[in-house]
């Protein structure tokens, strides 16, 4: 607390809480052009503005620390190395939408960060910061911070509350949607940790200057967790928009030993998988959807020309069946169905006829269930295939007796 | 309201409505497993996809609200293909065990597939394998967890409708399965149900399970005599081939829609209480001869009745009473009023035994055991207190009573061996009318054997007054009769010129003369019933 404070923590979410209306807050975070960093990239503001006006129920707000998509390791950077940040993102973003109750959903396995995290949050307790009548207002806000049991879909939004809520964590039909009603039946805000990270800075420094930091519609910075074959794996804070290419060669020193450029995922393990001839990308929301893919986390994985691409869509599909919620008929007998075929194939029992089997499965999924976990699983099978089945067809005609 | 048009057809339905309740109202049949109108939506199983314009993909119709202008498909390619693809990802790792499946020929996959399915498999891997298959999950269901499509709708009956809580899904993924939780086991008032809305063979029914194959049962129509709620239902039978079970026909009972008495459901007191209609039956008619007792042809045996009856015997010159049943059907009732209390003038007529009033909840299940108490009490006229047969029984044992005629009920049962002993002791003649055997029967000098419910038409009235028809499934068994065919022909020995030929014009006179039951009709009733006119206030539990 004494280091952050000394860095001007909590003066932004004091004076926002002393002398600022919540509304003032929403329209600059509008403005900023903040997009959830959770991974569909939805504008912030504009989500705060789905809250009923005149609610009798209370309105919670929800962080999502469950950062469970494999590739993605930013939060954690947020919750071990400043938590007070995100405590007083939270406290803004709490005060702007009227709630005075947060819960941050943390990942079971992050127990470094939770630690932090806690300790942090018993200190902004002490301080006065958390808790009744904050920084001597009129406000109170309590926050809790709820540790997940492991399982990867609980990331999902309204999963999530349902494990929040004590029960089995499997994503609610929408609609209703949450902002109408979310946890124990009321309005609720659910935003990543780095989404609310960026409210004070936004807060502080003005919405024209968030927006100036980014590309067109993208406003500030974004932490990109890069990891795989570079030399410098790490997580890298640059502007919304920065090539693909600088963050891989400029900021993470490229590919070890030199060798080849293969193939990269953007933005987790469910964005669909980019060649290395496609790399001059901008990282934003636009540009990757422009590119067929997508930012979804920020998890850039990079892989080098000695990566086996049969295995790699072996452990992604070994990863969606085991991660399936298993609710929707397609999800459930699809991510098992893929990933029965895929080892099947990595296991040199593979026919040609597989991978059409594989993608008639793939979209047979795409659009059809529940939540978007099923399409997540669908495009890591059709990319790979359709971007390398030269090398999938070798695969399999090596092993054929 | 808003205007949508379904596969072409204009429709104006009501605002907020789901497109599959647009749908079914306007009886376009549609996939679905996890939809139940009677619980949550769940919106899981994904097949009841449909095509709306200008929407890019196939949406689900259960969790989709129609909206002014909606232009939707139900049959378009496009949402064919939806549904054909969901089904093949449900059909993935079924075990395809028709063969041995209770469910086949009413297996919605079975039906889906034959409608949206008829793909070539491409699943070619080893299916998911599952712990319980054919395991008793209680004292009425069986479960077999690799047949079931997770679909949760017993789950949500048991969470939603009787809200104990025996079923979860656990697990993830493919290896999902519906079990009973720790401990637990489903065995609750009303557990069958969960059978009914399984929409595979999951869950089959343990009374059930391979007596026949359900493509041999017929069905019909009914209410459910159990208790005076008259839930509706359908009586499953197996006419065609009688040699089949030692004659058994009546092979389940399955609740029938009703949005006034039972909804969708049947308790499981009511559900398995078919077994009398065709085990212990009375099936020969006996009288008494030469200082004992002899079978006989049903009309000898009426026609030595009627001349007891009529007084110009000698022995039997005294007082009658009728000990009627709430068990009977209005129109039978209307005929013993007739009978006894008009034309005989019987004045000790009552129906309601004492102390045999059950379990009670407050939702299906009621206290009174019959289905037509309320209809028994309005038809004679009496009071609930007067229509305790008490006082009856005691003036039997002090031999007030020339002759007794009673109908089902077993004097045994209600006040004892020794009571039943005394009664006959002190009686000349005793008569009893029903179904099925029991020491009151045993004891009787005329036996005259009645067809079941199942077995005849006619009508009871439950007890929120709604009058509700019940239907012939199978032929009175053996030499046994309706009620109302014996009262017929008995009025016929005694000389009155009856000429009923059907339950129908017993009940339009019935509502010619009973102002309760004014102006209804067996048309009017339909199968859904009416509430009849009596202020509901002063019904019976109601
Ligand atoms: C399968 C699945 C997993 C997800 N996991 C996470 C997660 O671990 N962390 C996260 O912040 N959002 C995750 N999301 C996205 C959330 O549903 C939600 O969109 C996000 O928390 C909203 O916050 P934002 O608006 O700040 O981005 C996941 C979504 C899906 C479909
Ligand atoms: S899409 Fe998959 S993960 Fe999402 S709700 Fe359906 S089954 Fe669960
Ligand atoms: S057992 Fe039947 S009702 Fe229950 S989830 Fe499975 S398929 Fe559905
Ligand atoms: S019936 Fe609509 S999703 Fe199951």
């Amino acid at each position: 607390m004494e280091v952050a404070e000394g860095r001007g923590a909590y003066q932004t979410a004091r004076k926002a809480v002393l002398s600022m209306k919540p509304e003032e807050i929403v329209r600059a975070v509008t403005a900023s052009n903040l997009r959830g960093f959770g991974g569909a990239g939805f504008p912030t503001g504009k989500k705060w503005g789905f809250l009923p006006k005149d609610s009798k129920k209370p309105v919670y707000l929800v962080i999502n620390a469950d950062e469970g998509e494999p590739g993605t390791f930013k939060d954690r950077y947020i919750m071990e190395r400043d938590p007070h940040l995100l405590i007083e993102g939270i406290i803004t973003s709490a005060f702007a939408i009227g709630s005075h109750k947060a819960y941050v959903y943390i990942r079971g396995e992050y127990v470094q960060p939770f630690k932090r995290l806690q300790t942090a949050v018993d200190e902004a307790y002490q301080k006065g910061y958390l808790g009744k009548r904050i920084f001597g207002s009129s406000y109170d806000l309590d926050l809790v911070v709820h540790r997940g049991a492991g399982a990867y879909i609980c990331g999902e939004e309204t999963a999530l509350l349902e494990s929040l809520e004590g029960k089995r964590g499997l994503p609610r039909l929408k609609p209703p949607f949450p902002a109408v009603v979310g946890l124990f039946g009321c309005p609720t805000i659910i935003n990543n940790v780095e989404t609310l990270s960026c409210v004070p800075f936004i807060v502080k420094n003005g919405p024209e200057w968030f927006a100036g930091l980014g590309s067109p519609g993208n406003g500030g910075t974004h932490l990109f967790s890069v990891s795989g074959h570079v030399k410098k794996p790490g997580v890298y804070e640059l502007p919304m928009g920065t090539l693909l290419r600088e963050i891989i060669y400029r900021h993470a020193g490229g590919v070890p030993g030199d060798r080849r450029l293969k193939a990269v995922i953007p933005g987790g393990i469910s964005a669909k998988i980019l060649t290395a001839e496609e790399i001059d990308v901008k990282m934003d929301y636009e540009g990757l959807r422009d590119a067929g893919t997508m930012l979804g986390s920020a998890g850039v994985i990079v892989m080098d020309e000695t990566t086996c691409m049969v295995k790699a869509l072996y452990t992604a599909c070994k990863f969606f069946a085991h991660e399936s919620c298993g609710q929707c008929s397609p999800c459930r007998e699809g991510t098992g169905w893929a990933f029965k075929i895929v080892k099947r194939i990595y296991g040199g029992q593979g026919s040609v006829r597989d991978l059409d089997t594989l993608l008639a499965i793939a979209k047979g999924m795409e659009g059809r269930t529940i939540c978007v976990f099923a399409d997540a699983a669908a495009w890591p099978i059709q990319s790979y295939i359709e971007k390398f089945r030269v090398e999938f067809e070798e695969y399999i005609k090596k092993r054929e007796r | 309201m808003a205007n949508i048009t379904i596969d072409g057809k204009p429709y104006v339905v009501k605002d907020g409505v789901t497109l599959i309740e647009a749908i079914d109202e306007a009886r376009i049949p549609l996939p679905r497993y996890c939809y139940h109108p009677g619980l949550s939506i769940a919106g899981n199983c994904r097949i009841c996809q449909v095509e709306v314009e200008k929407t890019p993909r196939t949406v689900i119709a259960c969790n989709t609200r129609v909206a002014d202008g909606m232009v939707i498909h139900t049959r378009s390619p496009k949402a064919k293909e939806s549904q054909r693809v969901v089904l093949e990802f449900l059909l993935a790792n079924h075990p395809l065990d028709c063969p041995v499946c209770d469910q086949a020929g009413e297996c919605k996959l079975q039906d889906y597939y034959m409608e949206v399915g008829l793909y070539d498999p491409k699943f070619d891997e080893m299916k998911v394998k599952k712990t319980k298959k054919a395991f008793p999950i209680g004292p009425t269901v069986m479960l077999d967890q690799e047949r079931c499509i997770l679909c949760s709708r017993c789950v949500r009956f048991t969470d939603e409708i009787t809200k104990t809580h025996e079923f979860g899904i656990f697990n993830r993924g493919d290896h999902s399965e519906v079990d009973v939780t720790p401990g637990k086991q489903l065995d609750n008032k009303y557990s069958g149900n969960v059978v009914d809305i399984c929409p595979v063979g999951a869950l089959t029914d343990r009374d059930f399970r391979f007596k026949v194959r359900v493509w041999y049962l017929k069905s019909q129509k009914s209410v459910c005599p159990a208790c005076s709620r008259g839930c509706n239902m359908e009586i499953h039978y197996e006419a065609s081939r009688p040699y089949h079970l030692q004659n058994e026909r009546i092979m389940r009972l399955k609740p029938r829609e009703n949005h006034e008495v039972n909804q969708w459901w049947l308790c499981d007191e009511g559900r398995y209480a078919y077994r009398p209609i065709d085990f212990n039956r009375l099936k020969k008619w006996k009288m008494p001869a030469h200082g004992g007792q002899e079978e006989a042809d049903w009309e000898k045996v009426l026609e030595k009745l009627a001349f007891l009856l009529k007084g110009t015997g000698t022995r039997t010159n005294g007082r009658w009473a009728l000990i009627a049943s709430p068990q009977a059907a209005n129109e039978e009732i209307y005929l013993q009023k007739l009978l006894f209390k008009d034309y005989l003038k019987w004045a000790d007529i009552g129906f309601k035994a004492p102390g045999q009033e059950g379990y009670e909840d407050d939702f299906l299940i009621k206290r009174d055991k019959n289905p037509n108490s309320t209809g028994a009490l309005e038809i004679f006229g009496l009071s609930e207190a007067a229509s305790d047969i008490t006082a009856i029984v005691e003036k039997a044992k002090k031999g007030e009573f020339a002759g007794i005629w009673v109908r089902d009920h077993d004097l045994a049962k209600v006040f004892g061996e020794e009571t039943l002993r005394i009664v006959r002791q002190r009686l000349q003649v005793l008569v009893y009318e029903g179904t099925n055997g029991n020491p009151t029967a045993d004891c009787a000098d005329f036996v005259l054997a009645g067809a079941a419910y199942a077995e005849k038409e006619g009508s009871f009235t439950n007890f929120q007054g709604r009058v509700q028809r019940i239907w012939k499934a199978v032929e009175p068994l053996g030499d046994s009769k309706p009620a109302w065919q014996i009262l017929t022909r008995l009025a016929g020995f005694l000389g009155l010129l009856w000429n009923y030929t059907k339950p129908e014009s017993i009940f339009n006179d019935l509502a010619r003369e009973t102002p309760a039951f004014r102006d209804l009709s067996y048309k009017k009733i339909g199968d859904q019933g009416v509430v009849w006119r009596k202020s509901s206030a002063s019904l019976r539990g109601a």
